[in-house]
Order: structure tokens, then sequence, then C-alpha cells
């Protein structure tokens, strides 16, 4: 019986089809994956089946019945629930405000909050999922915040629950609890459709799987007749080499050196602790972790963006630890930073004004003060050319470039300064996989110029296959290093999740 | 010098400031209303303008003064409504749009002051509202002042500003306003309209601050002048910062607004030589302090004065 | 390549140009429909306007001496509005600029016009620059929204000059205001008996300055991208408040130049509360010019021509000026949902035959 139907699902956004005639078939009371690359338009056609995007044509059938659904409240009445990326919490209202929301009980005209407690505690002993339903949202940790997005769906009364990359945000221990949850929910009989890129994943938990490529249906099989192997080409479309070439290493002077840095955030109270390591002229350091265990800190404390730490950043010898952002990019450090249409690139501005963003100061592009806009063409050109950029020209705006072009623009610009270190953070993320390839090359090309550079990426197969040394962070603190040859990739999971080198059990639940 | 300070600091200058943070207070609650949605109403000022006028447009022509005040409520509303269209509908910059509106309803109103009564000045005297006495709570000892021969907006205010309290904090309809405000796509998903939400609290706040208009025309006076609210909208949008978006919170920060202002006035009467100019100041510096963070900790709706993104289009 | 984009940049010009057009006809009908309503004769009213703005040279003259204090208003808000930040404290700088320069014109009464006026004009534009600052500096450093500290400011501004007038430069008499300054610190008129100075050429050179400033120098590039996004403009090293307090400062010198070339080339003195909300209609012009110079300048003739014509009209058809803030009120508005024209024009082109689709 299935449970969710669609049928030859399109939908395009100005030029770019994100989903071009898919059909989805999902049974009641199944584990149901959706597998594809980022863009292979998977969200999209979730987004589509709960009432947030309108499909261009095609049809849902919900209960083997044809439905229209045009908005998320009629989604929700028809026993949907989505689990959102980024969460749909408002982070002062308290755990029961944020459930009840929409749907509250109530005593005369004013919301019954006792009665929404205890409905939010049953849901909690029902289903084992422990939240404080009096805590407010943004005190409690990710993982919990994720517990109350699932207790929002099943308050709903929920029987097909969407969940978007859920483990993204999560540690392994968190994604193991988040996997046992959801099998209990599979036993009392909801149906769960799980987005996710992670080949992995796919295998542990899914009955069976729907492929997507490039806004396509490729294929849906059953879990248990098919490999990762079969999985990855299938997703990619050819045979997928993990592993990039690369020459030994030709290791020279200590570029960077990073000397007990310790950092507290205000706001979130993560925090780096009495963080050493250094980077030597030719070498890739890849920086291993769990997203939110202190990646971002460190790409802001090398960078400049933030400087409130103790500890001591040496950069060619040179104390850089007080220095301004822009002291250190003239030194020589560039920057591919992680939220790239937030901090890389103003998307406002046409391509030749991007290609000189941190570079409007110095010669050739100005002389003293005033731009020289002859100058400024010629070099969006070259990068354009050398960096093999898609676009109109180099007064095309840059938000109306793809997401892997866009990350060209980044990388062009900071690899024309020359810099001697780059701090590649996320320098993958949400691009095709022709582009990860190209950008893969060209940080190995770097470090063949005997350059250094930092890795920061929450991809284990691209740490593995660039980097020479590798460093793994949980809880702001350097839990493991060494050259990337000796970690096998099980190891780096365990370090990841914080348990010890090799020698830990796994835990008593497994 | 206790003399003088007994004469200042009184029950009757505090009467005065409760009298004159009526329309203040009123107008704060439409901009926590209006805040807590989303949407910046920088057209504070031109709604309460907006009503002064209808009061008495409303008072002359059938001299009834509280239709005058239904009046005001009304055009207040459907000024906001204008406001709220342009602003949710066509996605107009909110700051901007405010400014439009301000200018539009103080030309309207000077406009057809012209032309209904052929003068730039003021309007005719109207019928104002009659003050009211309590019967019970005006023989108390000490705050019988408060409920005596006052005007029954000052009491409508205060009724006011503490429903909407409750209804901002304790209802389902508030608990979805403060979502909207936060984070509109979370409304969205969990099946909250928030276009209707914005169009209700905008609407809302006009209504409110039409009705503090009409206390300044028909409560406080019994005619309509030029530019009658005389920044009373700006120093409203202050005092709902000041009051960390929250009814109670605001009425607390134009009760303090007024205070200062009715002091200065007092200090006006006994003619002393100290500087009215500079005690006039205190309630904008107050303002700006609290908004650097100096006194409290002022957060606001996350998502405000965001075009929020509803679906696709 | 590059021609076609520059064709497409221009397209963008003209498209912007034709929605200011319409939204401008757009409230000239409704304004045309409010006179209509209260029983005048549309047309006529509409000629004497057109007339008092354009009709001979007295009258062009007293549309450019509308258009001046507004040439330099709007540039502040522009200016603010190039880095992210609104600066609704013109009204508060430009009295500043005004008080300055007047007190410099009377402390220096001997020296001669050639240097007492650049000095009165140097201290006008330094007294709006820090006064700008101050709502720079508070948004850089604390956060603090600049739209309600500068409305907060533009209070204290007008009642600490007020405060500073009465307690120090007051000039005997009932009237709060400043003695007369020097003839020498005066600028001249350009057309006689028409009170219209040069300080329109200032506020000419002032709109080609910040266009240059912006486009070609380095740190108009910095100005802009922070307006654009503040993130990546800290990522590339850009300081994102010392740009926050140097645009307001820039901003608030623009505004305080208002008060200053009022002072010097109109009413010759400091009166207090002499401003009818220039720096609010500045928001207007700078809106109607989409923030950028040469389309403040254009905006800001328009609305001195509305002035200028306003007054005509109110003399000659007996029409309330105050249809001309209706009329200001209402382009904003629709100048500010570009969403709406869209829509208005869209369904106008459509209905006739209904082709379209």
């Amino acid at each position: 019986m299935n449970v969710v139907e669609l049928k030859n699902i399109s939908k395009s956004f100005g030029n770019s089809l994100a989903n071009d005639s898919i059909d989805l078939a999902v049974k009641r009371g199944e584990i149901h994956c959706l597998l594809g690359e980022n863009g292979a338009g998977k969200t999209t056609l979730m987004k589509i089946l709960f009432g947030l995007y309108s499909q261009d044509q095609g049809s849902i059938l919900i209960n083997g019945a044809e439905v229209e659904i045009k908005s998320p409240r009629q989604a929700i009445e028809l026993g949907l629930g989505m689990i959102h990326q980024h969460f749909m919490l408002v982070g002062r209202l308290t755990v029961t405000e944020n459930i009840i929301a929409g749907r509250e009980p109530r005593r005369g005209i004013l919301i019954d909050y006792a009665e929404g407690m205890r409905q939010v505690k049953e849901l909690t002993a029902t289903y084992q999922l422990s939240v404080n339903p009096g805590a407010r949202v943004e005190d409690i940790s990710i993982g919990e915040q994720q517990r109350v997005e699932i207790l929002k769906a099943l308050y709903r009364q929920a029987e097909i629950l969407i969940l978007d990359e859920p483990t993204a945000v999560l540690t392994p221990q968190e994604t193991g609890e988040l996997f046992a949850v959801l099998k209990k929910l599979k036993e009392s009989g909801k149906t769960i459709i799980f987005i996710t890129h992670k080949l992995k994943e796919t295998m542990a938990i899914s009955d069976r799987v729907t492929i997507l490529r490039d806004g396509k249906k490729v294929a849906t099989i059953a879990t248990s007749a098919t490999s990762p192997t079969e999985l990855a080409r299938l997703m990619v479309g050819r045979e997928v080499i993990l592993r990039v070439k690369k020459a030994a290493a030709m290791v020279g002077k200590t570029v960077l050196q990073a000397d007990h840095l310790t950092y507290y955030h205000k706001k979130n109270n993560r925090q780096l602790e009495q963080l050493s390591f250094v980077i030597k002229a030719g070498e890739i350091l890849g920086v291993a972790g769990v997203e939110g265990n202190g990646q971002q800190e460190l790409e802001e404390l090398i960078t400049g963006l933030s400087r409130n730490s103790q500890g001591k950043i040496f950069f060619k010898g040179k104390d850089i630890s007080s220095w301004s952002i822009r002291e250190r990019r003239y030194a020589g450090i560039g920057h591919i930073p992680s939220d790239r249409l937030k901090r890389g690139l103003i998307p406002d501005f046409n391509l030749e004004k991007n290609l000189i963003l941190g570079s409007e100061w110095q010669q050739p592009y100005a002389r003293k003060g005033f731009l020289d806009y002859k100058v400024i063409r010629e070099n969006s050109k070259v990068i354009i050319e050398r960096f093999r950029i898609k676009t109109s020209g180099s007064q095309a705006l840059v938000q109306d470039l793809s997401g892997g072009n866009q990350q060209k623009v980044i990388i062009g610009r900071e690899l024309r300064r020359e810099p001697e270190l780059i701090v590649a953070a996320q320098p993958t993320r949400g691009v095709d996989v022709g582009a990860i390839e190209y950008i893969h090359k060209l940080l190995l090309k770097m470090r063949e110029e005997g350059k250094g550079v930092l890795l920061i990426s929450a991809e284990l197969d691209e740490l593995l296959s660039l980097s020479d040394r590798l460093i793994v962070l949980y809880e702001g603190r350097i839990v493991a290093s060494g050259n990337t040859v000796d970690f096998t990739e099980a190891e780096l999971g365990l370090l990841m999740a914080g348990q010890g080198r090799g020698g830990v059990k796994n835990g008593p639940t497994e | 010098m206790n003399e003088l300070l007994a004469l200042i600091f009184n029950l009757n200058t505090l009467a005065a400031a409760l009298r004159m943070a009526t329309p203040l207070a009123l107008a704060a609650m439409g901009g926590a209303f209006s805040e807590r949605a989303g949407i910046i109403n920088l057209g504070l000022e031109g709604l309460i303008l907006t009503g002064a006028f209808a009061g008495v447009l409303g008072s002359y022509y059938s001299s009834l003064p509280w239709l005058g005040v239904l009046l005001a409520m009304i055009a207040g509303g459907g000024f906001a409504a204008l406001f709220a269209l342009f602003t949710i509908r066509f996605k107009a910059d909110q700051v901007v749009a405010g400014v439009g509106l301000n200018m539009l309803a103080l030309g309207l109103t000077t406009w057809l002051m012209q032309v209904l009564w052929g003068s730039r000045g003021s309007s005719p005297n109207v019928n104002g509202l009659p003050e009211i006495t309590i019967p019970l709570l005006g023989r108390l000892p000490f705050v019988k002042v408060f409920f005596i021969e006052q005007s029954p907006l000052v009491l409508i205010m205060l009724v006011v500003i503490i429903a909407g309290w409750y209804l901002l904090f304790k209802t389902p309809l508030g608990l979805r306003i403060r979502m909207t405000g936060d984070h509109p796509t979370a409304a969205d998903t969990v099946g909250i309209n928030v276009r209707a939400i914005q169009y209700f609290c905008v609407i809302f706040s006009g209504v409110l601050a039409g009705l503090g208009g009409a206390y300044l025309s028909l409560g406080h006076l019994n005619w309509f002048s030029v530019n009658m609210s005389a920044g009373r909208g700006y120093m409203a949008l202050a005092a709902n910062i000041f009051g960390q978006w929250n009814p109670l919170g605001g009425f607390a920060a134009s009760l303090l607004f007024s205070f200062t202002d009715a002091v200065q006035m007092r200090l006006q009467g006994l003619n002393l030589s100290i500087a009215n100019e500079l005690i006039q100041m205190l309630p904008y510096l107050l303002t700006i302090v609290v908004l650097a963070g100096a006194v409290l900790r002022s957060r606001p709706p996350e998502a405000l004065g965001k075009q929020n993104q509803g679906g696709d289009e | 390549m590059v021609r076609l984009n520059k064709l497409k940049d221009q397209q963008g010009i003209i498209f912007n140009l034709l929605y200011s057009v319409v939204a401008i006809v757009i409230a000239l009908l409704l304004g045309g429909i409010l006179i209509y309503l209260s029983g005048h004769d549309p047309g006529k009213a509409y000629y004497h306007l057109v007339y008092g703005a354009f009709g001979n040279s007295y009258n062009l003259a007293q549309t450019l001496l509308n258009s001046t204090p507004l040439i330099f208003t709007g540039l502040a808000v522009a200016i603010g509005f190039q880095s992210g930040l609104f600066n609704i404290g013109g009204e508060g700088q430009l009295y500043w600029g005004a008080l300055a320069t007047a007190v410099t014109a009377l402390t220096f009464p001997h020296l001669p016009g050639l240097i007492l006026l650049p000095l009165a004009l140097l201290a006008g534009a330094l007294a709006g620059g820090c006064w700008g600052v101050i709502p720079g500096y508070l948004k850089a450093r604390t956060g603090a929204h600049e739209v309600i500290t500068t409305i907060m400011l533009n209070y204290i501004a007008i009642l600490a000059t007020t405060f500073l007038l009465r307690n120090y430069y007051k000039e005997a008499g009932p009237v709060d205001q400043t003695p007369l300054i020097a003839e020498s610190a005066r600028m001249a008129e350009l057309i006689p008996f028409t009170r219209l100075s040069w300080a329109i050429f200032l506020g000419l050179a002032v709109v080609v300055l910040s266009d240059y400033l912006l486009k070609k120098t380095s740190i108009g590039y910095d100005i802009q991208a922070v307006g654009k996004n503040s993130a990546a403009a800290e990522y590339a090293g850009i300081s994102v408040p010392g740009i926050y307090i140097l645009t307001m400062g820039f901003s608030g010198a623009v505004a305080g130049l208002t008060g200053s070339t009022l002072v010097l080339g109109l009413f010759n003195r400091f009166i207090t509360n002499f401003s009818p909300g220039y720096g609010f209609t500045g928001i207007a012009v700078a809106v109607l010019g989409r923030n950028r110079p040469w389309g403040v300048l254009l905006a800001a003739l328009l609305f001195g021509a509305l002035e200028a014509g306003g007054m005509s009209m109110q003399l000659y058809a007996r029409i309330p000026a105050d249809l001309m803030r209706i009329i200001q009120g209402l382009v904003i508005l629709l100048v500010a949902a570009p969403a709406f024209i869209q829509l208005l024009v869209g369904s106008l082109l459509n209905r006739p035959g209904g082709g379209a689709k």
C-alpha cells in the first residue's frame, strides 16, 4: 500500500529545472531514503509534498487519493510532518510553546499551558524523546532541538515524517540516538522519508531507497539488494574515484603555527581549548570533526575575523595574533570562507568588483585610493578564463552564477593574490561533482607550489584524500593528530564522536 | 528646596503624566503588536494624526464625540491597512513606506482642514468627551486623583493595555503573533497564516494609534490643529522599544516619558531659571541610552523588518 | 560583450526612471481627483502648478531655491543608504550645521568673505558631521538601530540649538534668532530679487563629488561593500564599524551644509525651528532618486518644482499647497513598492485585447 505517491513532478526555478518528471512511491510503515547529491532536487521535491512549493506539473496521491497541497497547513491535515534541515524553532519560546503553536490547547480564550505541557510529556514518554518541555529552545542542545522538531510533527498526529538531512548537525552518538527513535517510530506504524547524501546512513537505516540525480529519478531499490558502491555510482552517474592521486609532499618551512589557542565565545559558550599545531609549506593540514566542535571558531581566529583569544598565532615566524583581517590578508593569508554567500561574495556586485574584494586599496587595482577600472576589468578576464568561470562576462552579477561558479570566483580571487597560506573551509559544500574535482585539483596544485593549506571540511572523504596530516576536533579540543595515512575512516568516526583512539568500546547499546 | 520638590513631584504631576501618557501608551502598544509580527511601523506618527483628525471630523458632523472616537479608530485602521498592503503584499521597504505614510497623513489632514474649515491653524471647537468620575475608585485615598474628573479614554487605555498584554502573552493568537515576528517560516510550516497575522497586527496598531489620536483631539482638547501628533508616534515607537515590545512595558515607558514632560511643564509654570530645553531632552536621551544597551538588553523580534518569503512565487 | 552589458545597465537605469515617472504620474492623478472632489478644476490647478514652477525665470528661480536644501538633505540620506544605514537624522544635523555656521560668521565678522565663507561652511559641515557620527558610533559599537537613534537625536538637536541660542547668541527682541551676519559672509544672489544664491552650485558640486567618490574610489567601494553585504566586507578586511562611522560623518556633514547654506544664502542668521522638515523631505528625495547622487539631484529638482508650483497654485487657484505634501507622500509609497507599479502597469497593458496570455 503506497501511502505517498508522487507522479511526474516537475518544478523549475527561473531557467533551472530542479525536478524533472519525478515519480516516487513510499509504502506505509517503511523508512524510505531519498538519496542524491547537493542540488539533485531532493529538498525541492519534499517541499512540494509539504506544500511549501507548488509543482509546475504532476500529481500527489496520499493514501491513494489525489490531493492538492497548497500550504503546510493542508499537508499537516493530511498527516504529513517535516523536519527541516534548518530547524523551524523560535529560540526565545519554550519547547512546549514551539510544539503547540498553531494548534494550542485552550481553556476559554486563553492557552492551557498545563495541558500542553502534559501532552508534550506524554509524547516524550511514548517515543522516548527526552527533552524538558519547559526549557527555552535556545538553551538546549542541537540534538534536543531536533527532538523538538520531531515532537512538533507527532503532536500534529503526523503519520508520514519527512526528515531533511537530519544527521548533518549531529554527532555520531546523537545520530545513533536518532536512528533508534526512527526505528521506534517505524514500529509504531509511522512512515519515514529520510533525505540524505550519505551512503552509510542510507544503508544503515532505510528499507528502500530512491536515488535522484540532476533533478531526475534514477532508481528505487530495496536497500538489502544494493551496496554502497552501486548507490554511489547511481548517485553520481559514473564510477567514483574516492582517492585523488597526489604526489608526495615536499614539505618546507613552517608557514603557520598555532600556539595554545584558547577562545571563548560569548553567545553559545562554544570554545577552543589549547589548540596547537603547525602547517608547513607544501602540505595540507586537514581539520576533521562534526560540525560545531570549533571548526568555525578556528577558521575565524586564523583569518582574523575574531581576535579575542588567548594563545598565539605565528605566520612565517611573526606573531599575528593581534593583526587585523586586512593586515593578515596583505601578509599572505587567503581565505575560502565556509559560508560562501554570506561571507565570501557580494551578490549584488558584478563579477569584476567581486574579484577585487579585499584588494580594492592595493596596486594595481587602485592607486592612492582611486580605482583603475581598466586593470580591474583585465583582472576579471584573466580569472574568468583561468578558472573557467561560466558567466556572461565581467559585468554579470555574482548572484546570477551557479553555486559552483560562485565558489570558483572566490577561489580565483584568493589564489590570484598568491597567498602563502590558504584557509579553505568547506570548499566544496553545495557544488556539483565536476566543480568538486576541479577545486580538489586546485588545492593540490597550491600544495605542489609550496603553499600551506588549512583544510576544514565536514566531508571525511575529502579530508582523507587531500590532507597530508590531520587533526581531529571534538568540543574545541584536538583529540588526535597525525599523518593521514595512519587514520582509517572508522577510527576517525570514533574520534569525532569524542571516543578515544582505537581502544574504547562502542558503548553499551550495540 | 524640599518644598520645591514637593511642588513638582506629587500626585497631581503623576495624574498629569498619566493623561499625557495615554496617546503614547496606546500607540506604543500598536507598535508592539506590529513589530511582534515583524513589521516596523514608523507610520504610527501619521496614524495618530489621522485618528486625531477623524475624531474631530466625526464629532463635528454628528455632534457625538463617541462617534468621533469610533471614526478615529476606523480611520487609523484603514490607513494602517494601506500601509500593510504596501509593506506585506507589495514588499515595500517598511521604514520608507512609514515615512511616506506620515507625509501623506500630514498633507491630507492639513489639506482637508483647509478645504472643510478654511483654516490652516486649527479646526472649530467640537463636542469633546465629557470627563467622568468613577464612583468607588474616586473615593479611595491618594489614588482618587486618577479617577476623579478623568477622561474616559485614559481609563479605556488602562483596560486596553492590560487586555493587550493578555492577548499577546496568554492567548493562542498572541503565541502565533510572537512566532511570526521571530521566525515567519517556522510559523508558516506549522500552518499559521503569517500574512493574516501580519495584516491583523498592522491594522490593529492603526486602530490603537487612531484611538490615541482621538484622545488628543477629543479627550485632551476639543479641536484639531496642524501636526497635532507632534512626534508622539516616534516617541511611542521609542517607548515600545524601551518597554521591550510589551504593552505593559510600553505603558511604563510612556509614563516615564510623559512624567519628565509634566515635570518640565510644572517648572515652566513656576517660572524658574532652569533650562527647559534640557529637561525636555530627557526622554530622548533615555531612549538612546536604552537602545545602546546601557540599561536593558533590548532584543527585538528576530525577523523584524525583513521581507519574509513564504513559499515560492 | 561588455557593450551588451553596458546596455543592460542602462536599461536598469531607464527602468528605474520609468518607475519613478509612473509613480509621479499616479500621485498627480490621485492629487487631481482630490482637487476635483474639493470642487476645483484640476486642469487649472495643474496649469498654475507647472507655470509656477517653470513659467518664467523668476518662477524657475523659486524652483531652484526650493530644491537647494533638498539636494543636500537628499544626498545625506542617499550616502547613508550606500552603507546600509538609514539616516533619518538630517533634520538634527542641519540645525547644528546652521548654528555652527551662524556662530562662526558672527564671531569673525571682520574676516574677508573669501576666508569667512569657506570657514563658515566648514564649521557647518563639521558640526553636522559630528552629530552624524554619534548614531554611526552607536550602531557600530552597540548595534543600536540608527532609525530610532537619529529620530531621538533630531529632537535633542533642535532643543539643544534652541537652548544655546536663547542663552548665548540671541539678538535682543521677541524672536529667537541671532543677529544678522556680516554682508561679507553672505552668499550672493544669482538673479536679483529671487533670493536664489550660488548655494545651488555648491549642491551640484557635492553631487558630482559624491558620485565620483562612490564609483571611482576605494573608499566608495568599501562603503558600498558594507551596504550590500557587511559580513563579506568584514571578511575582506574592511572595518565595518569604521565605515559606519565614516559614512554617517560624511552624511551628517552634507546635511549640515543644508543649514549652512540656508543661513549664508537665505536667512543670513540662525532662527529657531527654521526648518519645515527638510531632513524628512530629504528621505523622500533619496528614495525617489534611488539613492544615487544624480537621481537625488533630479528628485530634488522635482520636489522643488512641486513646492514652488504649489505656492502659485495656492495663490492663483486657491488650492492649499499642502496638496504637494500629499503628492510627495504618495510618490514615496509608490516608489517604495515597485511590485505595485508592476502589477498596475501589467494589468493595464494586458487588458486591451487580452492577447498577452
